[in-house]
Protein backbone atom coordinates (compact mmCIF):
# COMPACT_ATOMS: atom_id res chain seq x y z
CA UNK A 1 0.00 0.00 0.00
CA UNK A 2 1.56 3.31 -0.93
CA UNK A 3 -0.70 5.63 0.84
CA UNK A 4 1.21 5.02 4.56
CA UNK A 5 -0.55 7.26 6.46
CA UNK A 6 -3.55 9.20 6.99
CA UNK A 7 -3.14 11.67 9.45
CA UNK A 8 -5.09 14.75 10.72
CA UNK A 9 -3.41 17.75 11.54
CA UNK A 10 -4.58 21.11 11.28
CA UNK A 11 -1.64 22.72 10.18
CA UNK A 12 -2.09 20.86 7.25
CA UNK A 13 1.13 20.97 4.79
CA UNK A 14 3.71 21.97 7.48
CA UNK A 15 7.20 21.39 8.52
CA UNK A 16 6.80 18.23 10.91
CA UNK A 17 4.90 17.13 7.94
CA UNK A 18 7.39 17.67 4.81
CA UNK A 19 10.06 16.82 7.29
CA UNK A 20 9.16 14.76 10.55
CA UNK A 21 7.40 12.67 8.17
CA UNK A 22 8.76 13.00 5.03
CA UNK A 23 12.08 11.98 5.32
CA UNK A 24 11.98 9.00 7.28
CA UNK A 25 9.23 7.69 5.33
CA UNK A 26 10.49 8.88 1.57
CA UNK A 27 7.16 10.75 1.02
CA UNK A 28 6.64 11.77 -2.78
CA UNK A 29 2.87 12.72 -2.40
CA UNK A 30 0.66 14.63 -0.05
CA UNK A 31 -3.26 13.89 -0.48
CA UNK A 32 -4.54 17.25 1.32
CA UNK A 33 -8.59 16.43 1.28
CA UNK A 34 -9.82 20.10 2.18
CA UNK A 35 -13.20 21.51 1.19
CA UNK A 36 -12.28 25.04 1.78
CA UNK A 37 -8.54 24.78 -0.08
CA UNK A 38 -9.80 23.16 -3.23
CA UNK A 39 -11.92 25.68 -3.62
CA UNK A 40 -9.03 28.19 -2.93
CA UNK A 41 -6.13 28.73 -5.78
CA UNK A 42 -3.97 30.76 -3.74
CA UNK A 43 -4.51 28.52 -0.10
CA UNK A 44 -3.40 25.98 -2.82
CA UNK A 45 -0.09 27.89 -4.09
CA UNK A 46 0.35 28.98 -0.62
CA UNK A 47 0.37 25.05 0.94
CA UNK A 48 2.54 23.73 -2.60
CA UNK A 49 5.34 26.65 -0.96
CA UNK A 50 6.16 24.12 1.53
CA UNK A 51 6.41 21.25 -0.36
CA UNK A 52 9.80 20.16 -1.54
CA UNK A 53 10.89 19.03 -4.62
CA UNK A 54 10.20 15.45 -5.12
CA UNK A 55 6.97 15.96 -3.44
CA UNK A 56 3.91 16.86 -5.13
CA UNK A 57 1.03 18.27 -3.07
CA UNK A 58 -2.30 17.03 -4.56
CA UNK A 59 -5.24 18.75 -3.64
CA UNK A 60 -9.16 17.77 -3.61
CA UNK A 61 -12.35 17.73 -2.04
CA UNK A 62 -13.65 15.16 0.06
CA UNK A 63 -16.34 13.49 -2.58
CA UNK A 64 -13.07 14.34 -4.82
CA UNK A 65 -10.88 11.65 -2.49
CA UNK A 66 -13.72 9.17 -2.31
CA UNK A 67 -13.56 8.68 -6.02
CA UNK A 68 -9.35 8.84 -6.18
CA UNK A 69 -8.73 6.85 -2.88
CA UNK A 70 -7.83 3.58 -4.82
CA UNK A 71 -5.93 5.66 -7.09
CA UNK A 72 -3.73 7.12 -4.60
CA UNK A 73 -3.40 3.51 -2.70
CA UNK A 74 -2.46 2.20 -5.85
CA UNK A 75 -0.04 4.64 -7.00
CA UNK A 76 3.72 3.28 -7.05
CA UNK A 77 4.55 6.45 -5.10
CA UNK A 78 4.58 7.00 -0.89
CA UNK A 79 2.01 8.93 -0.33
CA UNK A 80 0.46 10.38 3.16
CA UNK A 81 -3.90 11.43 3.00
CA UNK A 82 -3.78 14.45 5.11
CA UNK A 83 -7.23 16.47 6.41
CA UNK A 84 -7.26 19.20 8.93
CA UNK A 85 -10.03 18.35 11.13
CA UNK A 86 -12.08 15.42 12.51
CA UNK A 87 -15.42 16.03 10.89
CA UNK A 88 -13.12 15.30 7.38
CA UNK A 89 -11.48 12.26 8.48
CA UNK A 90 -14.98 11.16 9.65
CA UNK A 91 -16.93 12.06 6.20
CA UNK A 92 -13.55 10.02 4.74
CA UNK A 93 -14.16 7.12 6.59
CA UNK A 94 -18.14 7.01 5.30
CA UNK A 95 -17.91 7.17 1.94
CA UNK A 96 -14.09 5.20 2.09
CA UNK A 97 -14.85 1.95 4.22
CA UNK A 98 -11.67 0.43 3.82
CA UNK A 99 -9.79 3.37 5.31
CA UNK A 100 -8.95 1.45 8.37
CA UNK A 101 -6.54 3.75 10.25
CA UNK A 102 -6.27 7.17 11.05
CA UNK A 103 -3.38 9.04 12.88
CA UNK A 104 -3.95 12.19 15.13
CA UNK A 105 -0.75 14.71 14.38
CA UNK A 106 -1.43 18.29 15.31
CA UNK A 107 -4.71 19.45 16.77
CA UNK A 108 -4.38 22.40 18.96
CA UNK A 109 -5.97 24.52 21.04
CA UNK A 110 -9.52 26.00 20.85
CA UNK A 111 -11.89 27.18 23.29
CA UNK A 112 -13.85 24.05 24.29
CA UNK A 113 -11.11 21.93 23.86
CA UNK A 114 -8.99 20.36 26.14
CA UNK A 115 -5.27 18.77 26.02
CA UNK A 116 -5.39 15.42 25.58
CA UNK A 117 -1.67 14.84 24.75
CA UNK A 118 1.21 17.85 24.59
CA UNK A 119 0.12 17.78 20.82
CA UNK A 120 -4.03 16.96 20.75
CA UNK A 121 -6.74 18.95 22.66
CA UNK A 122 -10.27 17.67 21.88
CA UNK A 123 -13.66 18.45 22.92
CA UNK A 124 -15.53 16.23 24.54
CA UNK A 125 -17.98 16.17 21.17
CA UNK A 126 -14.78 14.83 19.45
CA UNK A 127 -13.45 12.48 21.23
CA UNK A 128 -17.13 11.02 21.07
CA UNK A 129 -17.19 11.13 17.34
CA UNK A 130 -13.73 9.54 17.37
CA UNK A 131 -15.20 6.71 19.90
CA UNK A 132 -17.80 6.14 17.17
CA UNK A 133 -14.82 5.52 14.43
CA UNK A 134 -13.25 2.81 16.65
CA UNK A 135 -16.74 1.36 17.29
CA UNK A 136 -16.74 1.07 13.61
CA UNK A 137 -13.42 -0.80 13.94
CA UNK A 138 -11.14 1.85 12.66
CA UNK A 139 -8.10 2.40 14.79
CA UNK A 140 -7.15 5.77 15.86
CA UNK A 141 -4.27 6.58 16.86
CA UNK A 142 -1.88 9.67 18.06
CA UNK A 143 1.74 10.05 16.65
CA UNK A 144 3.12 13.20 15.96
CA UNK A 145 6.54 11.97 14.50
CA UNK A 146 7.26 9.12 13.40
CA UNK A 147 9.69 7.98 16.23
CA UNK A 148 7.00 8.44 18.52
CA UNK A 149 4.82 5.82 19.82
CA UNK A 150 1.59 5.28 18.23
CA UNK A 151 -0.89 5.71 21.10
CA UNK A 152 -4.53 4.58 21.16
CA UNK A 153 -7.24 6.71 21.31
CA UNK A 154 -8.42 5.03 24.76
CA UNK A 155 -4.99 6.12 26.48
CA UNK A 156 -5.58 9.40 25.85
CA UNK A 157 -8.96 10.31 25.71
CA UNK A 158 -10.28 8.23 28.46
CA UNK B 1 5.63 60.99 8.30
CA UNK B 2 4.09 57.61 8.93
CA UNK B 3 5.11 54.97 11.88
CA UNK B 4 8.20 53.12 11.06
CA UNK B 5 7.88 49.97 10.14
CA UNK B 6 7.73 47.34 12.79
CA UNK B 7 9.13 43.72 12.12
CA UNK B 8 7.82 41.01 13.42
CA UNK B 9 9.04 37.38 13.52
CA UNK B 10 7.08 34.18 12.85
CA UNK B 11 8.90 30.72 14.09
CA UNK B 12 8.86 27.43 15.13
CA UNK B 13 9.15 27.09 18.61
CA UNK B 14 11.83 29.58 20.68
CA UNK B 15 13.64 30.43 17.17
CA UNK B 16 11.92 33.53 16.52
CA UNK B 17 12.48 35.21 20.31
CA UNK B 18 16.44 34.18 19.95
CA UNK B 19 16.68 35.86 16.47
CA UNK B 20 15.13 39.23 18.14
CA UNK B 21 17.19 38.61 21.28
CA UNK B 22 20.28 38.51 19.17
CA UNK B 23 19.31 41.45 17.01
CA UNK B 24 18.33 44.09 19.71
CA UNK B 25 22.06 42.42 21.55
CA UNK B 26 24.33 43.66 18.39
CA UNK B 27 22.16 46.29 16.91
CA UNK B 28 21.41 48.66 20.09
CA UNK B 29 17.71 48.58 18.82
CA UNK B 30 14.54 47.81 20.84
CA UNK B 31 10.96 48.06 20.36
CA UNK B 32 11.54 47.39 16.53
CA UNK B 33 11.00 43.63 16.34
CA UNK B 34 8.17 41.30 17.90
CA UNK B 35 8.61 37.45 18.18
CA UNK B 36 6.21 35.09 17.81
CA UNK B 37 6.06 31.57 18.33
CA UNK B 38 3.43 29.23 16.59
CA UNK B 39 4.03 26.68 19.51
CA UNK B 40 0.14 25.70 20.64
CA UNK B 41 -1.63 27.63 17.79
CA UNK B 42 -3.76 26.22 15.41
CA UNK B 43 -4.13 28.18 12.04
CA UNK B 44 -6.86 30.79 13.57
CA UNK B 45 -4.82 31.20 16.80
CA UNK B 46 -1.46 32.26 15.05
CA UNK B 47 -3.22 34.32 12.69
CA UNK B 48 -4.48 35.92 15.92
CA UNK B 49 -0.98 36.50 17.49
CA UNK B 50 0.43 37.56 14.42
CA UNK B 51 -1.85 40.10 14.12
CA UNK B 52 -1.66 41.19 17.72
CA UNK B 53 2.05 41.85 16.91
CA UNK B 54 1.53 43.61 13.60
CA UNK B 55 -0.99 46.44 15.88
CA UNK B 56 -2.04 48.92 13.94
CA UNK B 57 1.29 48.76 10.99
CA UNK B 58 3.13 48.91 9.04
CA UNK B 59 5.28 45.92 8.94
CA UNK B 60 7.52 43.08 7.83
CA UNK B 61 6.47 39.57 9.03
CA UNK B 62 9.96 37.54 8.60
CA UNK B 63 8.76 33.94 8.47
CA UNK B 64 11.31 31.19 8.79
CA UNK B 65 10.51 28.29 6.22
CA UNK B 66 9.19 29.12 3.07
CA UNK B 67 5.81 26.92 3.79
CA UNK B 68 3.61 25.80 6.34
CA UNK B 69 2.09 27.03 8.77
CA UNK B 70 4.30 30.43 10.05
CA UNK B 71 3.94 31.53 6.69
CA UNK B 72 0.56 30.89 5.91
CA UNK B 73 -0.60 32.73 8.91
CA UNK B 74 1.21 35.23 8.13
CA UNK B 75 0.00 35.54 4.34
CA UNK B 76 -3.55 35.20 5.24
CA UNK B 77 -2.82 38.35 7.50
CA UNK B 78 -1.44 40.52 4.28
CA UNK B 79 -4.17 39.85 2.31
CA UNK B 80 -7.04 40.74 4.77
CA UNK B 81 -5.03 43.88 5.77
CA UNK B 82 -4.14 44.82 2.59
CA UNK B 83 -1.35 47.28 1.62
CA UNK B 84 1.19 47.68 4.40
CA UNK B 85 2.27 44.43 5.34
CA UNK B 86 4.91 42.35 3.52
CA UNK B 87 6.29 39.43 4.10
CA UNK B 88 9.58 37.77 4.17
CA UNK B 89 10.66 33.95 3.83
CA UNK B 90 14.20 32.35 5.62
CA UNK B 91 14.37 34.69 8.07
CA UNK B 92 17.88 35.22 9.23
CA UNK B 93 19.57 37.42 12.03
CA UNK B 94 21.82 39.19 8.70
CA UNK B 95 18.47 40.86 7.23
CA UNK B 96 16.86 41.62 10.82
CA UNK B 97 20.13 43.84 11.39
CA UNK B 98 19.78 45.39 8.47
CA UNK B 99 16.21 45.78 8.75
CA UNK B 100 16.37 47.64 11.63
CA UNK B 101 17.96 50.55 10.20
CA UNK B 102 15.45 51.05 7.46
CA UNK B 103 11.97 51.18 9.05
CA UNK B 104 11.65 54.57 7.17
CA UNK B 105 10.78 52.26 3.88
CA UNK B 106 7.83 50.93 2.28
CA UNK B 107 6.92 48.16 3.49
CA UNK B 108 7.67 46.20 -0.33
CA UNK B 109 10.75 47.97 -0.36
CA UNK B 110 12.12 46.79 2.92
CA UNK B 111 11.46 43.61 2.72
CA UNK B 112 13.53 43.51 -0.89
CA UNK B 113 16.20 45.19 1.00
CA UNK B 114 15.83 42.35 3.96
CA UNK B 115 16.19 39.79 1.36
CA UNK B 116 18.90 41.04 -0.26
CA UNK B 117 21.13 41.28 2.83
CA UNK B 118 19.64 38.07 4.30
CA UNK B 119 21.43 36.05 1.18
CA UNK B 120 24.07 38.12 0.86
CA UNK B 121 24.70 36.56 4.50
CA UNK B 122 25.13 33.07 3.09
CA UNK B 123 28.43 32.33 2.07
CA UNK B 124 30.69 29.46 1.98
CA UNK B 125 34.21 31.14 3.29
CA UNK B 126 37.49 30.45 1.56
CA UNK B 127 39.12 27.51 3.88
Amino acid sequence: MSLVVVRVDDRLIHGQVVVGWGQPLGLQFIALVDDKVRASDWEQDLYRMGVPPGMEAVFASVDEAARRYDDWVKDARVGLLLTGDIDTVIALVDRIPKLRRVTLGGIHHKPGRSERLRYVYLADDEVAKLRALVSRGVEVVAQDVPTARAVPLAEFAK
Amino acid sequence: MSNPLRGVVVSHAGLAQSLVTAAEHISGVRDALVPVTNEGCDGGSLKERIGEAIGEGPAVVFVDLPGGSCLAGAVRISRDQGRGIAVVTGVNLAMLLDFVFHRDLPPAEAAQRAVDAGGRAIRIPPA
